[in-house]
């Protein structure tokens, strides 16, 4: 059970010298999932942030095998690696054990590549599937995707006269996952780095597909001084609008419980996208997500003590 | 790097030297540069698990500094620090080059 | 030796796949492709083929994995048709772009809409700039050897394209025929060992596949791209002289069929070329000096030699499977009025364009064609160039 001080023992897989914006947590996310994957790692990636700040011809920040193809298919070009290795090991042409990632942010996972997405853990791929979700189309200039949370000022749902923000709730990607009956699912986010590489190890220990659900705050699209990133993912957590949480062969475990469960606004109050909830005529807006957190996190305990009785 | 023609260069794009990232400098970004004190430093790692940019030297498992060459100066690993005074600070580029 | 087999063009090309025994095959159900699927689906619960069959849930995803496994350094194939390769064009390209040998079998159908499951080549007319190879079968004999010869084409070290390997949906896919198919181990032999230039599997000597490729280097891929076209003709050729002496059936980019002293020419693409070439016998027979110039290869296209082939027709006919809207004419014939000019030619060419959909082309329609383009010879090409076969008017 790997933390910082196992971890600085490996190799670093994620060079210096990717385009990233300073204080991209995604990158981050990047950076500990391959210090607890190893470098017999093929990783993929969907177009987006991390595919473009990371391989710009003729830059390449990935010290382990990598490929990108196109938005929507992360994991169906990672299953077709992990098929030809499969066929290879069965011909006896490779002989080593080599992990299999495919990432996504939140545009490539819960909308365009959902459909690849699903076809991949259903089909029964040993691979891992990782959506870095910074919430938004960050990439091409933070346009709301569906896992941008209700409220969100977005590019394309900007605060206006009449609209205050993003209108819908964001779609639960994770449990859509959970109902593929893979072997793993878990939600994890950089700032709790030792619970994010565990949940990462035993991703890629179990055979068979699993995917987690990582969230990435990304400075830039949501407005926050980039040198709080870390924390901003950790309030996250602490407010339970992320939990994180892992379902293993069914059984759900919270792996973090808030000592104090902060108020949701905590966390939002910290980040420029939500500024215009604090007016008040949006304040129910904030309610409504305090609401919805609430009930997803009860939700959670019963199906976490479901798992032990 | 010099720009090389077609005929020089792998086919269909493929990059063969991997991680040749490092020998692009992203240090100039920096508004702010991170200054580490070895003295207050409680080597609990939370500048390296942070940084965006693999940016804390270490060896051994030990901080040993900072990368500028590649520090973007985002200041996480400053804002990270637990002990006080912070070991690692955070300071303007034009007064440090002075 | 020969085994000669009574086979679907959809099992020609499926006994060719279970020959060629890729490392994986990703498929998707299309018609008229099913069958082919169906077959070598057989062929993978019977344990004939080592391959890892996986079964996507779109022809997006089926190109996707095939374009991940043929960057892991498997030999990769999938097969489709119509609305499915619609739908994988934008991998299309990727497969074609970041190099990888790829072959799949086409099975010519209409591109929507009104939905039609019926042939023509509005498919794969639509991504002849993709960077594929296109080698457009005859018959079943074709979809067969065809698909053999094209997993050395792609591989070539010189030439490292995709190609797609295309035949008429229902007309060739569904229709048996007799073939000479070769012995598994003569086969096996041919296609020979797959070495990759690169793997994603190789993690001691990693690499990077797909990267951002920008204002300074994206220009120099795509010629790059040009090269390996550029080097393919004499690759195809050489594969198809090398096919030719182990089967007897030898192949070329081009197939002319009674040209070499015919006055009136016509130009087609895939089963039509049968029929063809029975009115050719017939009217050849009445005492006429007619000829068909097939097309195999269509990328690359060759333009010198059909311009070469053309020299000495009075008119030309060019048959289009497939509309190129607001184009002068189908795809064949904007090639073929490309590839005479400067050629010193001011032989009259009317387009004809037939079958969409599945519309019929019947040997009567052939010969009406030869009909029309016996009143040309010494004018200049009709105003009324663009004509339709078989249409209600």
């Amino acid at each position: 059970m790997p933390g910082p001080k196992q971890l600085v023992q490996r190799e670093e897989l994620m060079s210096p010298g990717h385009r990233a914006c300073a204080g991209c947590l995604p990158m981050t996310t990047m950076r500990q999932v391959l210090l607890s994957a190893g470098k017999d790692t093929v990783a993929g990636c969907a177009t987006g942030c991390v595919e473009v700040v990371t391989s710009i011809y003729p830059f390449t920040a990935w010290r382990n095998p990598f490929i990108h193809s196109a938005f929507e298919n992360s994991a169906a070009t990672i299953s077709g690696v992990e098929a030809a290795y499969r066929s290879l090991k069965r011909q006896g042409k490779i002989d080593k054990d080599i992990n299999f990632i495919a990432f996504g942010g939140d545009g490539g996972t819960y909308d365009i590549g959902l459909q690849a997405l699903s076809g991949a853990m259903e089909r029964g791929h040993n691979m891992l599937y990782i959506c870095y979700d910074n919430e938004a189309y960050m990439n091409t200039g933070i346009q709301r995707s569906s896992g941008t949370p209700k409220g969100t000022a977005t590019s394309t749902t900007p605060v206006g006269k009449v609209r205050p923000g993003k209108k819908e709730f964001p779609k639960a990607l994770t449990e859509i996952m959970i109902a593929h009956n893979i072997p793993f699912v878990a939600q994890a986010t950089p700032g709790y780095p030792k619970d994010l590489s565990d949940k990462v190890e035993k991703a890629l220990a179990i055979d068979g597909p699993a995917f987690m659900n990582i969230l990435s705050p990304c400075t830039r699209g949501w407005r926050y001084p980039m040198e709080e990133s870390m924390e901003i993912a950790r309030l996250a957590v602490d407010t339970c609008f992320w939990p994180i949480y892992e379902v293993e062969h069914g059984k759900v475990r919270v792996t973090r419980k808030p000592k104090e469960k902060l108020p949701v606004s905590e966390w939002l109050k910290k980040q420029g996208r939500f500024r215009h909830l604090f007016k008040e005529e949006n304040k129910h807006i904030i309610d409504e997500i305090q609401e919805q957190v609430d009930r997803n996190w009860e939700w959670l305990l019963k199906r976490e003590e479901l798992a032990q009785s | 790097m010099s720009e090389k023609t077609w005929k020089e260069i792998p086919i269909g794009g493929v990059i063969e030297d991997a991680g040749n990232a490092v020998t692009y400098e992203t240090g100039s970004w920096r508004t702010y540069r991170p200054i580490w004190f070895a003295d207050r430093c409680i080597q609990c790692l939370r500048c390296w698990i942070a940084c965006p940019d693999s940016a804390i030297v270490t060896e051994d498992g030990k901080v040993t500094g900072v990368d500028y060459e590649h520090c973007k100066g985002c200041g996480i690993c400053s804002f990270e620090c637990p002990v006080d005074p912070k070991a690692i600070e955070m300071k303007l580029e034009t007064d440090v080059e002075e | 030796m020969a085994r000669r087999l009574t086979l679907t063009g959809n099992d020609a090309g499926a006994e060719a796949m279970r020959q060629i025994d890729p490392d994986v095959v990703a498929a998707f159900p299309i018609t008229p492709q099913t069958e082919l699927m169906h077959k070598f689906a057989e062929h993978v619960a019977d344990g004939d083929v080592k391959a890892e069959f996986v079964l996507v849930e779109s022809e997006h995803s089926a190109m996707s994995a095939t374009v991940g496994a043929a960057a892991a350094g498997a030999r990769a194939m999938t097969a489709t048709s119509a609305n499915g390769l619609a739908l994988m064009w934008e991998i299309v390209y990727i497969a074609a772009s970041y190099r990888l040998p790829i072959v799949m079998p086409v099975i010519n159908r209409a591109l929507s809409g009104p939905i039609n499951i019926h042939c023509d080549h509005s498919d794969t007319m639509g991504c002849r700039d993709s960077g594929w190879i296109q080698l457009y079968s005859e018959g079943a004999q074709e979809v067969y050897d065809n698909l053999l010869q094209a997993v050395r084409i792609a591989e070539d070290p010189d030439v490292l394209l995709p190609v797609m390997v295309t035949f008429d949906g229902f007309i060739i896919s569904h229709t048996a025929e007799v073939l000479d198919a070769l012995e598994d181990a003569e086969a096996r032999k041919w296609v020979g060992e797959y070495l990759p230039k690169y793997s994603l599997l190789n993690t001691e000597d990693p690499v990077t596949f797909g990267p951002l490729d920008l204002q300074d280097y994206y220009f120099e891929h795509k010629r790059q791209q040009v090269e390996g076209m550029r080097a393919a003709p004499d690759v195809i050729r050489r594969v198809g002289r090398e096919y030719g002496e182990l089967t007897g059936r030898p192949y070329d980019l081009l197939e002319r069929y009674r040209t070499d002293d015919a006055d009136l020419v016509i130009i087609a693409l895939g089963s039509t070329c049968g029929t063809a070439k029975t009115v050719v016998d017939w009217m050849r027979d009445e005492g006429k000096k007619v000829g068909l110039l097939k097309i195999r290869a269509f990328r690359p296209f060759q333009e010198k030699e059909v311009a070469e082939s053309l020299k000495g027709a009075q008119a030309i006919g060019v048959l289009d499977r497939s509309i190129s809207f607001g184009a002068p004419g189908g795809p064949v014939h904007k090639e073929i009025r490309a590839a005479l000019y400067g050629a010193d030619c001011d032989t009259p060419i009317v387009n004809y364009i037939y079958g969409l959909g599945g519309r019929d082309i019947s040997t009567d329609h052939i010969r009406t064609v030869f009909e029309e383009l016996e009143k040309l010879p010494g004018s200049p090409t009709p105003e009324d160039n663009i004509r339709f076969i078989g249409l209600r008017e």
